[in-house]
C-alpha cells in the first residue's frame, strides 16, 4: 500500500543502536511497557469472565454496541487524520498539518464525549462499577438482565483506563497543535509530531482489542 | 544524506479499518456459528486490525527490523499470559 508522494527522509545524523533517535526509542519503550499493563488487564478479565461467566451478559444485552461500533469508527478516523498530519509536515506543509491535528483533536473530544454519554446512560440504567446487583431494564425493556458486581467493575475498569488515555492523548495533541501553530515543525525535523502520533495510534490500537473483547466477546 | 521513500496510502489502510469493523458487527450479531468459532473469528479480525495499525499507522513495516523485532518482544508474553488464564477453563 504505497502512495505516490515520497518524502525526503533526512538522516542528519547517524542513529547506532536502534536505528531511530532516542525521543522516539523511548517512547516505543513506554508503549511496550503499556501492551503488558493491558494484557494484565485482559488477563483478569479473562479469569473474572470464566469464574463467573452468569455474571456477564451476552453482547449487546447491557452495552450499546452499535454506539460503541460508530466510537470504534470515530477513533480509526482520528488515526488517520493523525498520520495525514504526519504525512504533512513529512512534506512540508504546515497549513495542513495544522487542520489534521485540529482534527484529531476533534474526534478525540468525540469519542470522549460519546464514551461519557455511554457511561452516563448506563449508570443511569443501574449499571454502575461497585453495585450489589445490576437489576435495572434492559435497552429491549425485558431486563432484569444482570446480578454481580464484577461486570460492571470490569468494564469501567478496561474502558476507563483507555478513556484516561485518550483524554491524556487529547491533552497532549492540544500541546503539540500550539506547537505547531508556532511553527515548531518542519520538514527536517517533526520528531515530535511522530511521537505523538505513535501514542494515538497505540491508543487506537487497544481499543481495537477491548471493542473486541468487551463488547462482542 | 539523503534517502527517498513512499508514503502509504492511509486512507486505503483507514478504508480497510473500517471495513473490517463493519465485518466484525456483522459476524458477532448475524452469523449463527458455534461460540467457540465465533470467538477465534472475532479475535482473528481484531489481530488483523491492529496489525494494519501498527505496520502502517505505526510505521513498524518502514522501521528497521530491530526495532520491530522489539517492538514485537512482548507479544510472546502477552500471549502466554492470556493463554495460561485460558488454560484454567480447560
Amino acid at each position: 500500500m504505497s502512495h505516490a508522494g515520497a518524502v525526503a527522509v533526512s538522516a542528519r545524523q547517524p542513529m547506532p543502536g536502534m536505528g531511530v533517535y532516542n525521543q522516539k526509542l523511548g517512547m516505543w519503550v513506554f508503549l511496550l511497557s503499556e501492551v503488558m499493563f493491558f494484557t494484565s488487564l485482559i488477563g483478569s478479565y479473562i479469569i473474572l469472565r470464566f469464574a463467573q461467566p452468569e455474571a456477564f451478559a451476552a453482547p449487546g444485552e447491557v452495552l450499546n454496541v452499535p454506539l460503541t461500533a460508530l466510537n470504534t469508527f470515530i477513533l480509526i478516523c482520528s488515526s488517520v487524520t493523525m498520520v495525514k498530519a504526519f504525512a504533512a509536515i513529512e512534506l512540508g506543509n504546515q497549513k495542513a498539518l495544522r487542520l489534521w491535528l485540529l482534527a484529531t483533536i476533534a474526534l478525540g473530544v468525540v469519542f470522549l464525549s460519546i464514551q461519557g454519554i455511554e457511561y452516563y446512560k448506563l449508570a443511569h440504567e443501574g449499571f454502575v462499577p461497585m453495585a450489589d446487583s445490576y437489576a435495572a431494564v434492559g435497552r429491549d425493556g425485558v431486563g432484569p438482565v444482570l446480578g454481580a458486581p464484577v461486570y460492571g467493575f470490569t468494564f469501567y475498569t478496561m474502558t476507563g483506563f483507555h478513556g484516561a488515555h485518550v483524554t491524556i492523548g487529547v491533552l497532549c495533541l492540544m500541546f503539540t497543535t500550539w506547537r505547531a501553530f508556532r511553527g515548531a515543525y518542519t520538514a527536517e525535523s517533526h520528531g515530535g509530531v511522530e511521537i505523538m502520533g505513535l501514542y494515538w495510534h497505540f491508543v487506537d490500537l487497544v481499543w481495537i482489542i477491548l471493542f473486541t473483547i468487551v463488547y462482542l466477546i | 544524506m539523503e534517502t527517498t521513500r513512499k508514503q502509504p496510502n492511509y486512507v486505503m489502510v483507514w478504508a480497510g479499518l473500517a471495513a473490517l469493523t463493519v465485518v466484525e458487527v456483522l459476524v458477532a450479531f448475524i452469523a449463527a456459528l458455534p461460540k467457540e468459532i465465533l470467538i477465534v473469528i472475532l479475535i482473528a479480525l481484531a489481530v488483523w486490525k491492529a496489525l494494519l495499525v501498527a505496520m502502517y499507522y505505526m510505521h513498524l513495516r518502514f522501521e528497521p527490523l530491530r526495532l520491530a523485532l522489539m517492538a514485537a518482544s512482548p507479544l510472546p508474553l502477552a500471549a502466554i499470559l492470556v493463554l495460561a488464564v485460558l488454560a484454567e477453563k480447560f
